[in-house]
């Protein structure tokens, strides 16, 4: 057995000294009646070679974005990775550490986790940040919750171009606790409309949900959507699922935002078939105490040196247990530490122009489909690397099917999510698709039958 | 014990902060050439949305961000550089084809939204793995959704409650014992539930008359731990499963320490209609320093309607996703869950087999068993007998030297190792709760014991040693209280900065 050290010869040695005779003797507290009187019936055990190829053989079913060209986003963003980030990540003194609950042993973690909340506050233009969450729709779930913490209102204003899976995880937290959701429509340009968000506030709203770029690819008008929010003494919660687009667009704090959170997978992270992904988590220090998830603080030791550990605790389960913040114990570490490799690496300069040439790919390939017979733009309004794209013939799951006989793999079909655009693609543009690739897409698109 | 085996060795370098290092202009980007039209992004935004800076964003080359975070990875303790017994934690080894084979492009470079047809061997694992996990413990389905135990947690409850509501009425309080982790009243009140909480008996375990005396149709479920955080399996599970069934209620149980019973009892088999799996314990997952883990729900067929969406199924010779679940209590997280933690898990059930996870539970009780048996000399132990897979001992025997749980714990860094998990569970006074896992050899153990003896005689003849306890480590005890008082969460710029380089 590879992974049990211990012969049979070790563990009689261990049972004499025990004092049994066999290890029997030591699961004789499990009740007859609970007992399993049979052998598990799971398959027979691998060798390692054994091992390595049968998940070749499942993963050899699945394509991936090296083998096929892909223009899907919707959540999941398909970003070159540096080579130093696994080599760095991959530091088993990172990966097979726990929670580092002992400081003085786990200074690595903790100061990578600490430079991470730095990060997250210098994108987001938040005051404080926390140690991550498991993904972005949960992320925003648990901001929802937060918001409701604060102000105690019940009322949450949830626009249609936020990303549905986002909506459904919020609804799925929201609800257990009596708050409800409003949905608010979007526009011809795909942005959250604002006039409705007037209208629908209330002295019941509690926060004003808004994504941007949201799901549509749209940048919304954070400033003003912020305006009306407070307003009416109501929170302004953004989300954001692309954090490439920090790089060029105006960054959510500065508009006003109170809570922002999102999804940072494509900081360096893998598609992974949809997880671990992480969710990052920012917002004013004035909101610190109802702020969920880990924090890590700066301190020092008593010879004054410079140290950091996991702080203000008191608002979390382990101690507050029924009325702690959150019921979270953990973030997504490993995740947050790749996060952190990937923006040292591409840095102040870098992180402006991966988010320029994304931004530049998508308005080349936005510009190719207005002009492409048979399709049109759906949407009007400014994107980021995103945009949805009406076909004016073909159902959507035709255009795809003919794609895949090409290796490409096509828009999100967005009927799925939205009935009324049964016949619009949801494409993504990233520096991944060469100019080539975006020409053959709209090239197999036009000639799609 | 020899001083030269002992004890924290090798360089340790001073590493500043990410932001306090680097020069202007410096970066580690390599973009390929726009092979796009160039244009400015002036005519591509509404000015009012454009960003033209990040001020104090680290400015740093490739081998400064290698050599930072390569430093800083020295400072870290993880399960390979050695023992690691934190109680209800679960640090076994973390096997290494499991690291290579969820890196394959087929699962790591796979869009969560690419056609089914394309994903067929993602399905397929997801779907073996909801089986394999249902066989070990005993379950009908299993969400494989949840990002962490406490997620898992919080997906049980719900399932519980939509269940409750779907029989006209979701109830009101949830029985948590003494002896559970902090998550599960969190989660419980995450669902709207009101605790209560209920006394563990002097042997450790929940006794049938408690949970009676609590129980009543106005109780939607109680949250056991079984094996429990004292290490002790609830040997009256079964009973108070028919109790709480008889007043309509149902049976959670926190699965963290599955490890200890695997191929040997399932909870299934034992009243329970709920539980979740912590992957990155019992299945061999990494921790990763604090997450991703994994949290699946197993639970009992009267709960499967309320399972979140999408559930993978198969149909013929293909797998597919099925959105459409008109009870689903929703999602909990987008997509379908953490899946390269997943992989992981699958790879270590089918590298040991149902032979292996038995043995798996047999090594880790046996292991738990002689620690337990060879420290229980030197340090109290509350409850004395036999132990599933971690025993728990407290500082009882220390206090009058005025040495403490936490002294001790420190104390174990300057010997090489891990502390255990302290002051918890809370039933236990000075708690020090010790797991070593399957995974660690009778020397590991021995050279831990060693320590541990060596400790409680310090304690004795020099309480100062142990009391300022760390000694060889890079830093020594911190200023939490300073840290909660006057929060630094984030570096912050020292003056104005400067303008990039545009």
């Amino acid at each position: 057995m590879r992974y049990i050290p211990n012969t049979e010869a070790d563990c009689r040695t261990m049972l004499d000294a025990i004092g049994v005779r066999s290890s029997e003797e030591l699961f004789a507290d499990i009740p007859s009646k609970l007992r399993l009187k049979r052998g598990l019936d799971l398959p027979p055990p691998l060798s390692e070679s054994g091992l390595r190829r049968q998940m070749n053989a499942l993963a050899g079913k699945d394509a991936d974005v090296d083998r096929y060209s892909s223009f899907l986003g919707a959540g999941a963003y398909n970003h070159f990775i540096p080579a130093a980030v696994s080599h760095l990540v991959f530091r088993s003194e990172f990966y097979t550490a726990y929670t580092p609950y002992q400081p003085e042993i786990s200074q690595g973690t903790l100061q990578a986790i600490y430079e991470y909340q730095t990060l997250i506050c210098q994108l987001t233009g938040m005051e404080i940040a926390n140690a991550s969450m498991y993904d972005g729709s949960s992320a925003l779930a648990e901001a929802v919750l937060m918001a409701h913490r604060i102000n105690g209102r019940q009322e949450v204003l949830m626009p249609r171009a936020v990303h549905p899976e986002y909506r459904m995880v919020c609804g799925t937290y929201a609800n257990k606790l009596g708050l409800r959701l409003l949905e608010l429509p979007y526009t011809d340009k795909g942005t959250t409309d604002l006039k409705q968000v007037k209208a629908a506030l209330s002295p019941r709203t509690s926060c004003v949900v808004v994504q941007s770029p949201n799901f549509f690819g749209a940048l919304e008008m954070l400033e003003e959507i912020a305006e009306a929010a407070h307003g009416a003494d109501a929170l302004l919660v953004v989300a954001v699922a692309e954090p490439v687009s920090f790089g060029i667009v105006r960054s959510p704090g500065e508009c006003g935002a109170d809570i922002v959170v999102g999804e940072g997978q494509s900081f360096g992270n893998h598609l992974n078939f949809g997880g671990p992904y992480l969710g990052f988590f920012a917002t004013k220090e004035a909101y610190l105490r109802s702020m969920p998830g880990r924090l890590i603080g700066q301190t020092e030791d008593k010879h004054g040196r410079t140290g950091y550990v996991l702080t203000l605790s008191t608002r979390e389960q382990h101690i507050r247990r029924e009325k702690a913040t959150s019921n979270i114990c953990t973030n997504e570490g490993l995740c947050a530490l790749t996060a952190t490799v990937y923006l040292s690496l591409l840095g102040r300069t870098g992180l402006r122009e991966l988010a320029l040439l994304n931004l530049r790919k998508t308005a080349y390939a936005k510009a190719a489909f207005s002009k492409l017979r048979g399709y049109e733009v759906r949407f009007s309004g400014s994107t980021f690397n995103e945009f949805v794209v009406r076909s004016k013939k073909r159902t959507p799951a035709q255009v795809n099917r003919a794609l895949l006989g090409k290796r490409i793999i096509g828009g999100m079909e967005l009927g799925r999510f939205y009935p009324e655009l049964a016949d619009c693609l949801l494409l993504c543009v990233t520096e991944e698709n060469s100019r080539e690739e975006i020409d053959a897409l709209c090239k197999a698109m036009g000639g799609a039958r | 014990m020899k001083d030269e085996t002992i004890g924290i060795q090798g360089l340790a370098f001073h590493e500043p902060l990410l932001f306090d290092q680097g020069s202007k202009g410096r970066t580690a980007c390599s973009l390929p050439e726009s092979d796009v039209p160039e244009v400015k992004p002036e005519r591509l935004l509404p000015k009012k949305l454009l960003r033209h800076d990040i001020p104090g964003f680290p400015e740093l080359s490739e081998v400064e961000v290698v050599r930072h975070f390569t430093r800083m990875s020295q400072w870290n303790y993880g399960v390979d550089l050695g023992f690691y017994p934190l109680g209800s934690c679960t640090m076994k080894y973390n096997p290494k084809i499991n690291e290579d084979v969820w890196r394959l492009p087929g699962f790591s470079r796979a869009h969560p939204y690419q056609p089914e047809s394309l994903a067929q061997g993602a399905l397929q694992l997801m779907f073996e793995l909801e089986q394999y996990l249902a066989e070990v413990s005993g379950m009908e389905r299993v969400s494989l959704q949840p990002a962490a135990g406490a997620h898992g947690e919080l997906l049980g409850m719900m399932l519980i409650r939509a269940y409750l509501e779907s029989k006209g009425n979701p109830r009101k309080r949830v029985l948590v014992p003494d002896s559970a982790h902090g998550t599960n009243p969190a989660s419980s009140a995450l669902c709207g539930y009101q605790v209560i909480q209920i006394k563990s008996g002097p042997k450790g375990c929940v006794e049938p008359h408690t949970v009676a005396e609590a129980m009543d149709e106005d109780v939607a479920a109680i949250m056991v731990t079984n094996p429990n955080t004292l290490g002790l399996f609830e040997e009256h599970i079964a009973e108070i499963a028919k109790i709480v069934h008889g007043k309509g209620g149902q049976v959670y149980c926190d699965g963290a320490n599955l490890n200890a019973i695997m191929g040997i009892s399932r909870p299934g088999d034992t009243g329970i209609d709920v539980l979740q799996f912590n992957l990155h314990k019992t299945f061999s997952v990494p921790h990763g320093g604090g997450g991703p883990g994994a949290g699946p729900v197993g639970l009992k067929a009267h709960l499967a309607p309320f399972m979140p969406v999408p559930v993978v199924e198969r149909k013929g010779d293909r797998f597919v996703l099925n959105h459409n679940l008109p009870s689903s209590v929703g999602k909990v997280r987008a997509f379908y869950g953490n899946f390269a933690a997943l992989v992981r898990a699958y790879a270590y059930i089918r590298s040991l087999g149902p032979s292996g996870l038995r043995r798996v539970a047999e090594v880790a009780v046996i292991n738990a068993n002689y620690l337990m048996s060879q420290l229980k000399g030197h340090y109290h132990l509350p409850y004395d007998k036999f132990c599933k897979h971690e025993c728990v001992f407290s500082d009882a025997r220390q206090i009058p030297h005025d040495v403490h749980t936490l002294d001790i714990a420190k104390r174990l860094m300057d010997y090489g190792f891990h502390p255990p998990t302290i002051y918890f569970p809370l039933i236990v006074r000075g708690a020090l709760m010790i797991e070593p896992t399957e995974t660690e050899s009778k020397e590991t153990l021995d050279q831990f014991i060693a320590a541990m003896k060596k400790i409680a005689e310090e304690a004795e003849r020099e309480p100062e040693l142990v009391r300022s306890a760390p000694h060889k480590t890079k830093i020594s005890r911190l200023d939490e209280v300073k840290a909660a008082r006057q929060p630094n969460l984030r570096w912050k710029a020292k003056g104005p900065v400067e303008e990039s380089a545009r």
